[in-house]
């Protein structure tokens, strides 16, 4: 019976490993080949140590026009989908107002459907009302498919909100604006971050929809999609190095400042 | 009167950028597809107007067919191996302290850092012939000739389990999580088998994340061509790819926005059955 337990255990710990192992041993190939002195493709034996690549990156100024391409139209659309989408949540909660059915139903179409259905719906509206695509196209798609993860991130949030405190503000002689930007924002403020968060991580990382209305405004992935078939080179896993530190690093600071907001709490 | 104006002015802040946005960028675009999927195809790419069930028809050409049964087989297939894979994980790793638990669970998350295109070409270059995994299972003597992992329906599988495993773990985390270990406890006092009481009380209980981890896998299975494009074989593999050739290649976008048209149709068959199996609109977008 005994060993059958520390079976079991072992056999627990021996399944976890493996499937850490198959979502992590691309990354750490990735961070490791990113300082792989080999010059042969397909750059996968080892060869030593070297900080060359991260040096090459510099040089290689079409793969970093995708990437500013890429943060430009994350950043574009975070914001934007974060405006409305919260504006847009607490209407969705406060009023009522025709339609407000049909809208909550449209929301659930980007989360749910395939996403080259919207990608190929979108580049037949961009083509037939003649908008050419580029930078702007890929903000509006992007914009589209993350007011959706914006606004569901904010209800959560909303399920929870007592409407009692704003009319004490209003009561207390605050007008409307300062009661939403001083109250009703902060109460807010993490379901918005976290929506915010997951737009932006989403939006980076687009290939599908991306790839119907991108036009000559090349992002990140898609230039890297357009070399995989004749082989990335490594300066490409450099970058993906720095971007995976800066975003635990991002991680780790809002974290904590989540933990230290909500330990002081809000009062509510 | 002039609070009344305040307020109405406020509603229609909050209400007017969303209903335009949603109006114009989702329910307009999905509608105009709809609408070319009855219609005759451009000379160069575009639709000519004009009323056609044609396109339906040669949806019947048995090359679509079989891709379209092929498509759904996969992402069967690709559903119960994350399943397989998921279950037993978040299982083991719901039964760590919170601290284990937050940090184990982060690490699913922090996948995402990396560009997926990126992490997919590294699993072809692991994954070749003379690749590190085959290098690996010759060493150890499991095999002597290298596997076809890639460029293969084997390298396509693995791709999209690749792809979709976290989707599958986030919400089954969620559920198995919320298991109430008492009720366990009780059946094992009840004279219950572990067998026993994870067929009829742990199973269960963890439905919801079953069936929502399921439906946010197959689904974008479905259409995820560019890992088919690129670790898959010479064969069109998923829904996806026929669509894209359609829209890309083929140029005669009435036969692709009636394969679209299929694609939302089957969709919105498994949320009607997920809905009706009680699972939760919320859950599919709680990530």
């Amino acid at each position: 019976m005994k060993k059958r337990k520390k079976n079991f255990k072992s056999f627990r710990i021996v399944f976890c490993t493996l499937v850490y192992l198959f979502l992590f041993l691309p990354i750490s190939v990735i961070v490791v080949n990113s300082f792989n002195s080999t010059t042969t493709k397909p750059y996968m034996s080892w060869k030593g140590f070297t900080f060359d690549w991260y040096i090459k990156l510099w040089e290689n100024t079409s793969l970093l026009d995708a990437f500013s391409n890429t943060m430009i139209i994350a950043i574009t659309s975070t914001v934007l989908a974060t405006i409305i989408g919260t504006l847009g949540a607490i209407g969705m909660y406060r009023y009522k107002f025709k339609g407000k059915g049909l809208i909550d139903g449209l929301l659930y179409i980007p989360v749910v459907i395939p996403e080259i259905v919207l990608g190929i719906s979108l580049l037949t509206i961009f083509s037939n009302i003649n908008i050419p695509r580029g930078m702007l196209t890929l903000i509006l798609a992007h914009v589209t498919f993350c007011i959706p993860f914006v606004i569901f991130n904010v209800r959560a949030r909303l399920a929870g909100y007592d409407n009692s405190i704003e009319e004490a503000s209003l009561d207390l002689g605050a007008n409307r604006f300062r009661t939403f930007f001083e109250i009703t924002l902060p109460i807010l403020a993490p379901g918005i971050l976290g929506g915010a968060l997951l737009a932006f991580t989403l939006s980076i990382d687009d290939v599908i929809i991306s790839y119907f209305v991108y036009g000559q405004t090349k992002t990140y992935p898609l230039k890297v999609m357009e070399s995989v078939k004749s082989g990335v080179s490594p300066d490409v896993n450099a970058l993906s190095t720095i971007i995976l530190l800066a975003t635990i690093l991002f991680v780790v600071l809002t974290q904590g400042n989540i933990f230290k907001r909500r330990k002081g709490g809000y009062g509510i | 009167m002039k609070k009344k104006f305040k307020s109405n002015l406020a509603k229609f802040a909050m209400i007017t950028p969303i209903s335009l946005w949603m109006y114009i960028m989702v329910a307009l675009p999905f509608l105009y597809i709809i609408l070319i999927s009855f219609m005759h195809p451009g000379t160069y790419g575009g639709v000519e107007l004009g009323v056609t069930l044609d396109n339906y028809k040669e949806l019947l050409n048995p090359l679509y067919l079989v891709t379209f049964g092929r498509s759904i087989v996969m992402s069967t297939a690709v559903t119960c191996v994350c399943l397989l894979l998921a279950y037993p994980f978040c299982y083991f790793v719901a039964k760590k302290n919170d601290i284990q638990k937050k940090i184990l669970m982060s690490c699913i998350m922090i996948t995402f850092c990396v560009s997926m295109i990126i992490r997919l070409f590294m699993w072809i270059n692991l994954l070749r012939s003379e690749g590190a995994v085959n290098h690996f299972f010759i060493n150890i003597g499991w095999i002597q000739v290298p596997l076809k992992l890639v460029y293969s329906n084997m390298g396509a599988m693995i791709g999209l389990i690749y792809m979709l495993l976290p989707f599958m773990i986030l919400p089954l985390f969620n559920s198995i999580e919320k298991i109430d270990y008492t009720i366990l406890e009780a059946a094992c006092d009840l004279g219950a088998k572990p067998f026993q009481s994870f067929i009829n009380i742990t199973i269960p209980l963890t439905k919801p994340g079953i069936f929502a981890g399921s439906v946010m896998v197959f689904i974008p299975s479905m259409g995820l061509y560019f890992v088919t494009d690129l670790m898959g074989g010479s064969k069109t593999l998923v829904i996806g790819n026929l669509i894209k050739n359609q829209f890309i290649t083929a140029r005669n976008w009435p036969l692709g926005a009636a394969m679209s048209v299929i694609l939302m149709l089957i969709t919105y068959l498994l949320l009607k059955a997920y809905q009706m199996a009680g699972g939760s609109m919320d859950d599919l977008s709680g990530m």
